[in-house]
C-alpha cells in the first residue's frame, strides 16, 4: 500500500497501519497519552540533570553542572563527618595505658568490643578465625599461651608492627632450620624431637632425651629457655605446655627443627588508625588469654 | 511532522543507518572523551609497570578468572572506603590490559589486597581456602604451586604490553626472564639493578620453594602489589575530585 494512501478502519474510525493477517487490520492508535506525557518529562529532567550535574564532554574538560557534584568529594565529606562523630569517644581510646582504664568506663569498654569485633572479623579472622581460635601456624587467641606477650601493651604492640613483617619496628626471631642447613646432624635431630616431646610430658625414649639434653642446653636454651618454657620478650614458645602452633606430633616437631619456622603477621599502623588498634588490642585481650 | 517516523520503520536499512548513528553519538560523548581528557587518569607518583614476574602472576589471575567473582575497584563511598582503604584512582590501572575492576564480589574486593596477608596464608589459602577461612566458597588452586612459569615467554608479555601503551624499555623486555628470576631471590648480583627497573617492588621468594619459579610464586607477587604502589602521602586528592 503506498504511503500517502490512508485507510481508515470503518468500525472505529482510527487509521489503519496498512498491515493485515488473515483479513485482519492493524490500528495505528496513538500512544497512550499518560505515557507520552511521562516521556516527555523524561526528556525535560535529563535537560535539567545535564544542567545541574556532570554531563557533557568537552576539548580541555567536561560541564561540571551548577551543583559542581563530586562522588570524591562528597565520600571526603561523609569521612570527615564520620571521623568527627566518632572523635570525642574515639580519641578517649588513645589515652588508654591498660585494660583497667577501659573496664571502669562502660562506655568506652561497649565502643570498643563493638568496634573490635569488626574490625576482627574483616581483618584478623581471614588468620586467626572468625572465633578467634586460631589455625595450624596461625596462633590461637583465645588460650592463654601467649609467643609475644599476652598484655594490652605487648597486643597493641605486636597489631602495629607485624611479626616479621615489612616494618622497621616489627618484631622478629627465627626458629633456625637446623637439619636442612646442617647445623644438627640428623641422629641428634632426631634425639631433640624425644627431648621436645617429653617436656610436654610426652612418652619418651629415655635414652634419646638424657642424649639430647645438652644438645638443648646449647642450641636450644637461649631462646626457648632452660626449663623449655619459651621466653616472651623473645617471642620463643613455650615448649613445656603442649601447646602446638605448628602441631605437636614428632613428624611436626621434626619438621619445626629440620626446616625451621618463621610465621608473618602483617604490620598494621599503615592500614588501621590508631583508635582502631587500640579498640582491636582491647577486643583481642578480652578473648580469654589476656593478661 | 510527528508522523514522519514511518518513513524510518518502514525501510529497514535506513532504519539501520540511524540505530547505528544514534548509539555511536552515545558511545562518542561517553567513551571517546576518556582517551583525549587530560583529567581522566589522575597524577600520582609510584606507579609503574608490573614487574615480569607481577605480570606473569596478573597473567595467571585472568586466565583462572578471579576477576569473576573478585573486584579490584573500591567505589567512593563510605562504607567502602571505611573496609577496603582509600577508593580505586584510575591511574591505579592505567598499565592493566584489560583492567581487572570486576562487577561482582562472590569474595571480597582485592584492589588494596596488597600486604594485608602474609605470603604463607596467601599458599595456604589458594591450596585450600576452607583451611584457614571454614565459609568460604572458592575453589582450590593447588596446582599453581606444581606449574612453573615459562621465563623464555615473558619478554613476549612485556611487547603486547608495550604495544598497547605500557612504558616497557627495551632493557626490561630484554631482561624479562631473568629479572622474573632476580625477584625471588634476594641474593641475585642484579638486586639493585632490577630495583631502579621496577621501584619498590617486593623481592623474595613467595611460594616457599626455592628450587622454582612458579605460578604460586607469581600470583602472590602480583596479589602482594595490588595498590600498594601509588603514595598517597603525596596524592592531592581535592585536585583530582570529580
Amino acid at each position: 500500500m503506498a504511503e500517502n494512501e490512508k485507510d481508515i478502519d470503518e468500525h472505529s474510525g482510527v487509521e489503519t497501519t496498512g498491515h493485515t493477517w488473515d483479513g485482519i487490520k492493524e490500528l495505528n492508535n496513538p500512544l497512550p497519552r499518560w505515557w507520552l506525557i511521562t516521556w516527555y518529562i523524561c526528556i525535560a529532567i535529563s535537560i535539567v540533570y545535564m544542567v545541574l550535574m556532570p554531563a557533557w564532554p568537552g576539548i580541555h574538560g567536561y560541564t561540571k553542572g551548577l551543583r559542581n557534584h563530586s562522588e570524591r568529594a562528597n565520600v571526603a565529606a561523609a569521612m570527615a563527618d564520620l571521623e568527627a562523630g566518632r572523635n570525642e569517644t574515639l580519641k578517649k581510646l588513645l589515652l588508654v595505658e591498660s585494660v583497667g582504664d577501659i573496664e571502669q568506663d562502660s562506655e568506652l569498654l561497649q565502643l570498643s568490643m563493638a568496634a573490635g569485633a569488626s574490625l576482627f572479623g574483616d581483618n584478623c579472622a581471614t588468620c586467626h578465625g572468625s572465633g578467634g581460635q586460631g589455625f595450624v601456624g596461625y596462633p590461637n587467641l583465645i588460650d592463654d599461651d601467649w609467643l609475644w606477650g599476652g598484655t594490652f601493651a605487648a597486643i597493641q604492640q605486636t597489631l602495629q608492627h607485624g611479626v616479621r613483617a615489612d616494618d622497621p619496628e616489627t618484631r622478629i626471631n627465627l626458629m633456625l632450620a637446623y637439619g636442612r642447613d646442617g647445623m644438627l646432624p640428623r641422629e641428634q635431630i632426631s634425639d631433640l624431637v624425644e627431648y621436645v616431646t617429653s617436656l610436654s610430658g610426652g612418652e619418651a625414649d629415655a635414652q634419646a632425651v638424657a642424649r639430647a639434653a645438652p644438645i638443648f642446653a646449647q642450641n636450644c636454651a637461649s631462646c626457648h629457655g632452660a626449663d623449655g618454657k619459651g621466653i616472651q620478650a623473645q617471642g620463643a614458645p613455650n615448649l613445656t605446655d603442649a601447646i602446638w602452633l605448628y602441631g605437636g606430633e614428632r613428624k611436626n616437631i621434626r619438621e619445626t627443627l629440620q626446616n625451621g619456622r618463621g610465621g608473618v603477621m602483617p604490620a598494621w599502623t599503615s592500614r588501621l588508625s590508631d583508635e582502631q588498634i587500640v579498640a582491636l588490642a582491647v577486643y583481642v585481650h578480652s578473648l580469654g588469654g589476656g593478661e | 511532522m510527528l508522523n514522519k517516523h514511518a518513513i524510518l520503520e518502514k525501510h529497514g536499512w535506513l532504519l539501520s543507518v540511524a540505530i547505528l548513528v544514534t548509539v555511536s553519538i552515545g558511545g562518542i560523548v561517553e567513551i571517546a572523551p576518556l582517551f583525549y581528557l587530560e583529567s581522566t587518569i589522575e597524577k600520582v607518583e609510584g606507579m609503574r609497570p608490573y614487574s615480569p614476574l607481577e605480570l606473569a602472576g596478573r597473567n595467571v589471575y585472568v586466565r583462572e578468572g578471579c576477576y569473576l567473582c573478585h573486584s579490584q575497584q573500591i567505589r567512593p563511598l563510605r562504607d567502602e572506603v571505611e573496609r577496603y582503604g582509600h577508593y580505586s584512582l584510575a591511574a591505579e590501572s592505567m598499565y592493566d590490559h584489560p583492567f581487572q575492576w570486576g562487577s561482582k564480589r562472590t569474595g571480597p574486593d582485592l584492589a588494596r589486597v596488597g600486604g594485608k596477608y602474609s605470603d604463607a596464608w596467601h599458599v595456604q589459602h589458594l591450596i585450600d581456602p576452607r583451611s584457614v577461612v571454614p565459609e568460604s566458597v572458592m575453589p582450590p588452586y593447588g596446582f599453581l604451586v606444581k606449574n612453573t612459569i615459562n621465563l623464555d615467554r615473558l619478554e613476549l608479555d612485556l611487547k603486547a604490553n608495550r604495544a598497547v601503551g605500557v612504558p616497557y624499555t627495551d632493557e626490561m623486555i630484554e631482561k624479562a626472564a631473568s629479572d622474573a628470576s632476580v625477584q625471588t631471590d634476594p641474593f641475585s648480583a642484579d638486586y639493585d639493578a632490577f630495583l631502579a627497573r621496577y621501584p619498590k617492588a617486593q623481592i623474595r621468594d613467595f611460594d616457599g620453594n626455592v628450587d622454582a619459579i612458579t605460578e604460586m610464586d607469581a600470583l602472590i607477587a602480583y596479589l602482594q602489589v595490588l595498590g600498594t604502589m601509588v603514595d598517597f602521602e603525596k596524592y592531592q586528592p581535592e585536585e583530582n575530585y570529580r
